[in-house]
């Protein structure tokens, strides 16, 4: 379980752990299509993917948006995560590395709630974000 | 192809779907999640939860669950190959957790397009309440629409 900071203790531009995956791959796709509910044959049936002009089956972007959650979730326990939100940038490849990275862009009180807002993003190998996101999370 | 802004409005049918421990458990395995919470019952009430609570994207997997899946699509009449992700945002208003039936109902709230008609842009928001009917988070989504005719201008 997370070991939450506290508000007093985080100051705006702190980064929070990363969180380096390994590379993304079709096993893992096959997985989430089944885990999520998401069916979509463009992200496990290269023969689809190609018919629809893509050079490969890729990510689906949930699966990455999941990584961000991760973050969150790695740093505060899950009950503090208020709000989690994401721009899908640029699509995620069958062997992409992807490393979430996220830091504090807000502190601020709102209805009695100590809020911290986040930056958070994935980024692949070549430094390319992914994941543009966003978090607000509660902390004590 | 152009898409119909007088779907703006529509409201999908609600449906209830259960949160099932085997599909928060694959869920977490795909994902790469490996804290117990997620699987093991003792885990989360030692975590100082009633029972075993769900990963922030894991609604997804419950919105996924509609009977009538697809309806946007076949709504929009858009082929499934075409579509992309451009957004999503979550609001947790409360815990959910295995076992909880969450009811789900889906609205098109916007509709628009970008450079001359190439791309198309759905939003869509999703209430979620749990069996009590308290609200438990809210969803908006924006789906993007490669239009296979190219640009129209």
């Amino acid at each position: 379980m997370a070991t939450a900071p506290k508000f007093d203790q985080v100051k705006v531009g702190d980064a929070l752990p990363a969180l380096v995956l390994p590379p993304i791959n079709r096993h893992q796709l096959a997985l989430y299509c089944g885990g999520s509910g998401d069916h979509n044959p463009i992200h496990v049936d290269i023969d689809f993917a190609k018919k629809f002009g893509f050079k490969d089956v890729f990510a689906h972007g949930m699966l990455s948006m999941a990584f961000l959650g991760r973050l969150a979730t790695s740093w505060v326990p899950q009950g503090q995560v208020r709000k989690l939100g994401t721009r899908f940038t640029s699509i995620t490849w069958v062997g992409d590395v992807i490393t979430v990275t996220g830091k504090i862009t807000g502190k601020r009180e709102e209805g009695g709630a100590r809020l911290v807002d986040l930056e958070i993003k994935c980024t692949n190998q070549n430094g390319q974000d992914t994941l543009q996101g966003d978090a607000t999370v509660v902390l004590n | 192809m152009q898409l119909d802004k007088a779907l703006i409005g529509h409201t999908f049918k609600a449906f209830t779907t259960t949160v099932e421990a085997g599909k928060v458990r694959l869920f977490c395995k795909a994902i790469g999640e490996e804290n117990p919470i997620y699987t093991d019952p003792a885990a989360a009430k030692a975590a100082g939860h009633p029972g075993i609570p769900v990963p922030p994207t894991f609604f997804t997997a419950l919105t996924n669950d509609d009977p009538d899946k697809g309806g946007l699509l076949r709504l929009l009449k858009v082929d499934i190959g075409l579509i992309l992700h451009g957004e999503q945002h979550y609001e947790y208003l409360a815990p959910v957790h295995v076992g909880d039936r969450v009811t789900c109902q889906q609205k098109v709230v916007d509709i628009y397009d970008k450079k001359g008609g190439a791309l198309w842009f759905v939003v869509s928001e999703t209430e979620l309440k749990d069996q009590t009917g308290k609200p438990v988070a809210k969803a908006r989504g924006i789906t993007v629409v490669r239009n296979p005719d190219g640009a129209k201008k």
